[in-house]
């Protein structure tokens, strides 16, 4: 018993099994499963697509949990009435309802008490769930024998699923996809200005319920393929994975409908190749895989993206530094002299503003290879190019200092220390507002030597 | 019944107590989740502990708990980790981060559980939920001993004594960052700006959450903790306007529904004539959430019925005050105070029942005598009716003179604000020479 986690050696299916069962060739009943929970999967991102931008992600969580009391109360009743306690439409209709009447808990507390969102939804997802777990056990104790197949619908089994629930799956899930397609435009005002959309008519109301709706019934799809703690997840992850890629409200419905079609194909494609690998698990981890690839790696939202972007802000932002550093030296250097300082005075300089040595030469590099100095053996020097560089970093910076004395009632001996951080992303227009303004209140933003900053008398 | 209460010191007295435990830990803890709406929370950490758990399994070969609680709580503090790594470093919105990473983290756990079944290795899923508090019993020694002995003490299954630590850590923590906690809760940038970091506080009270679900989850499964975690807290807030009555309050409430879950489980379904005893855990579940139900619908401040009868209360006095307006501003037409130029419309106030529950009130205290077309103002209800019709027309004033209101514009927001009671609403009074109201109308008293 003792041993590694690979002690359990999976026999791998040959490579014409493999393209069988992608090719949706591998049977009949495999088939109608991997259509089914594909649809799933495309039905999971679009909903989920709209419940993320309406901010209302984990209401599918407390939603999902609540279908427990009612499958096992189902199955009570079919038992106690004699009906056929395994059949889905009964099992599935008790999760509905149960899953319904938990979302009107959910806005009762929200109405009637002061609990927030998040306190509401922990209460009524335990509480159902605990009820559903008390029914649990009285089924389990009753004499039919058949309530084994009930725990499927809490860790999902798609191999315990027959061709007529794949297909029952399959074609709610399809008709969620048509609503949500349909209604596209309209939820998605909605979803982004609630206010506006009534005020232009639209019934916000009816499109909340209509869009919980949606979720019910992909919720309620889910419960035999992925299991009702997991199916929350083809409603979260594509659509949160998404939202990295794009701003774009139609792109972000496609996308997320596209990775929930995937995790759903490749997770029922595994789960019938391989043993052991329950089709639900294996959705959300490639759904989970798509979001941490899109979490790094999206282009303008990515953490990759993000990280990339703020270090080249930096390093503009120190080199900016450097220019007018090198500006003053030559200003203050006796004529003729020129700009030229030694690696040492450089560094030592840097080292007052906080750099380490081999940032400035790093900074200093960059600044070369963009022409804007000139390394000469171990010192620097500004280049023409640097120079009127130099002279555009300090004279925003001018326009600046200016701007908060006269504008936004700064107090002056604390203007130097944020304009540094501020004229770096200074927009050209806006520097010829600004420019415009000082300059028709007489004040010079150009010009050489240090800018005396107009104090006011109390402040003296 | 009577039967389903007696408590046996070796097969109840321990799970009762690991209950109690892991009910005080969690339902003190939860108070601060709640406030800082971080309830979900709770709910992701007891559904990823399960990969900690599987894969410390599968790595150590044992049951054991160390190894066990080791795995789950490097899974608790994994979740947190990563909830605020997805939340921050993506972006991602809090709820929907703790979507991904929890259902992520459970899925592995599926899949690694699957791998265990596979080793015929009895690890039961089902557990992880619904807890196995029925199978924490200790073994009654062969010849008996006295409850409270150190053979019983010896022989308390380890959870018992996790919990009561954990539940000793929880409390010791809540007393000695009491203020911090509180001040984070309610003002994290007032927190930052005294030398608390709202950072640092929440980085530990999330250790101590991961720490009580993990110690918890095992003995009583992962609903129950959830429920403990938001049931209790949210209870007491409802009950309480102060944090540390709300605090004690929901210790309280997780302390008594974990008894009457626990008695519950077996004493309903044989009262209801079934064979088998329900789920303890599942019972406390339930406890929790009726003691919940009863709250909102009974509360004294925040309840249903109380806000209910506040709604009632006031719509009585407003209707009432409108009749006593209604009378005054009759007379001043006789006594020729005001005229048609000033008011066109003369309004009719409340009419039909409404108007005669409004006289039956005003009535009750002395305010008027006669009714209907006879109903006249006694001094008091003069008095009274100044007072209102002062507020009305100093209101009116106000919203002319200060909120640049159009003199036609203003009757209809007066004839809402003249029935606020607080002082901190009372309209300024104008100067001296504004006797008159916007439509030229005199403002009574106030001399």
């Amino acid at each position: 018993m003792n041993g590694s986690l690979t002690d359990v050696t999976d026999t791998w299916p040959g490579w014409s099994a493999i393209v069988e069962t992608l090719l949706l060739r591998a049977g009949f009943n495999t088939t109608i499963v991997i259509v089914g929970t594909t649809l799933l999967g495309v039905a999971g991102g679009l909903v989920g697509a709209f419940s993320l931008l309406r901010k209302r992600a984990l209401l599918a969580d407390a939603l999902s949990h609540a279908t427990l009391p009612g499958i096992a109360g189902a199955f009570l009743v079919m038992v106690a009435f004699g009906g056929d306690s395994r059949s889905l439409p009964a099992l599935l209709g008790g999760a509905a309802l149960t899953g319904v009447l938990a979302l009107l808990c959910v806005q009762l507390i929200l109405r009637s008490t002061r609990l927030r969102e998040d306190a509401a939804l922990g209460i009524v997802l335990s509480v159902f769930f605990g009820v559903g777990i008390v029914l649990l056990s009285v089924a389990q104790s009753s004499p039919s024998g058949t309530q084994a197949g009930l725990s499927h619908f809490i860790y999902g089994q798609t191999a315990a699923m027959s061709r007529h629930d794949a297909i029952l799956m399959g074609s709610i899930a399809l008709l969620s996809i048509l609503v949500a397609a349909l209604l596209a435009k309209e939820l998605a005002l909605v979803c982004f200005n609630d206010a506006f959309a009534k005020v232009t008519g639209i019934p916000v109301t009816l499109l909340d319920l209509l869009l919980m709706g949606l979720v019910v019934l992909v919720t309620v799809t889910g419960l035999q393929a992925v299991g009702l703690i997991l199916v929350v997840a083809i409603l979260i992850i594509p659509a949160a994975a998404a939202r990295f890629w794009t701003d774009r409200f139609r792109t972000m419905l496609l996308v997320a409908a596209i990775v929930g079609g995937i995790s759903g194909y490749l997770g029922s494609v595994v789960s019938a190749l391989l043993p052991r690998k329950p089709a639900g698990a294996v959705i959300v981890l490639v759904s989970g895989a798509v979001f941490a690839v899109s979490m790094l790696l999206a282009p303008r939202r990515g953490v990759v993206a993000i990280a990339l972007r703020a270090a080249r802000m930096r390093l503009r932002i120190a080199g900016e530094h450097l220019l007018s550093h090198l500006l003053e030296r030559e200003e203050a250097a006796p004529a003729g002299t020129g700009s030229a300082m030694s690696n040492d005075v450089l560094v030592a300089g840097a080292g007052a503003r906080g750099w380490s040595a081999a940032r400035t030469r790093l900074v200093a590099r960059l600044l070369a290879w963009r022409g804007l100095v000139q390394r000469r053996g171990a010192s620097l020097a500004l280049t023409p190019a640097g120079r009127a560089a130099g002279e555009r970093v300090r004279r925003n910076h001018r326009l600046w200092e200016q701007y908060l004395v006269s504008y936004a009632d700064v107090a002056p001996s604390h203007v130097d220390w944020s304009v540094d951080q501020v004229e770096h992303v200074l927009s050209e227009s806006l520097v010829q507002e600004l420019e415009a303004s000082l300059e028709a209140r007489g004040i010079s933003a150009s010009g050489r030597g240090r800018i005396t900053v107009q104090r006011s008398d109390e402040e003296r | 019944m009577i039967e389903a209460l007696r408590v046996d010191p070796w097969r109840d007295l321990p799970p009762l107590l690991a209950a109690v435990f892991a009910a005080l830990s969690c339902g003190l803890l939860g108070n601060f989740l709640v406030l800082r709406r971080l309830s979900m929370m709770g709910d992701a950490i007891s559904h990823s502990v399960l990969p900690g758990l599987v894969a410390a399994f599968l790595i150590a070969g044992t049951r054991s708990s160390p190894a066990m609680f080791i795995g789950a709580a490097i899974a608790g503090l994994m979740t947190v980790g990563l909830v605020s790594l997805v939340r921050s470093a993506g972006r991602v919105e809090s709820g929907a981060a703790m979507g991904v990473v929890f259902s992520v983290l459970f899925a592995l756990g599926v899949l690694l559980l699957e791998q265990a079944a596979a080793r015929n290795v009895d690890l039961d899923a089902d557990c992880v939920l619904h807890g196995q508090l029925e199978f924490l019993f200790a073994v009654r020694p062969a010849g008996g001993a006295p409850l409270l002995s150190v053979e019983w003490l010896r022989r308390l299954p380890g959870e018992v004594y996790t919990l009561a630590v954990m539940t000793v850590v929880a409390i010791g923590f809540m007393l000695l960052c009491f203020k911090e906690l509180r001040i984070v809760s309610f003002d994290p940038e007032l927190a930052a700006s005294q030398g608390i970091s709202p950072r640092l506080v929440n980085a530990f009270l999330m250790v101590l959450v991961a720490a009580a679900t993990v110690a918890s989850f095992k003995a009583v499964g992962s609903i129950l903790v959830i429920a403990m975690l938001v049931c209790p807290a949210a209870t007491a807030r409802l009950l309480t306007d102060r944090l540390h009555t709300q605090v004690i309050a929901s210790g309280v409430i997780a302390l008594i529904a974990a008894i009457i879950g626990f008695f519950g489980a077996t004493a309903v379904p044989r009262a209801l004539g079934l064979a088998d005893d329900v789920n303890t855990a599942g019972a406390m579940t339930v406890a929790l959430g009726l003691f919940f139900a009863v709250t909102v619908i009974v509360a004294p401040r925040h309840g249903v019925i109380a806000g209910a009868l506040r709604r009632v209360r006031l719509g009585r006095r407003v209707l009432m005050e409108d009749l006593l307006g209604t009378l005054y501003r009759a007379e001043e037409r006789e006594a020729g105070v005001i005229d048609e130029s000033m008011s066109p419309v003369m309004r009719p106030g409340p009419t039909g029942t409404q108007r005669l529950r409004a006289e039956a009130m005003a009535r009750r205290r002395g305010l008027i005598t006669g009714e209907g077309e006879d109903a006249t103002l006694t001094s008091a209800g003069r008095t009274a009716a100044a007072d209102l019709v002062r507020r009305h027309r100093l209101w009116e004033s106000y919203l002319v003179q200060e909120a640049g209101l159009r003199a036609d514009h203003v009757h209809d927001p007066a004839e809402t604000l003249e029935h606020l009671r607080d002082e901190g609403r009372r309209p300024i009074a104008p100067t001296a020479t504004d006797r008159v109201d916007p439509h030229g109308k005199p403002i009574p008293g106030g001399e």
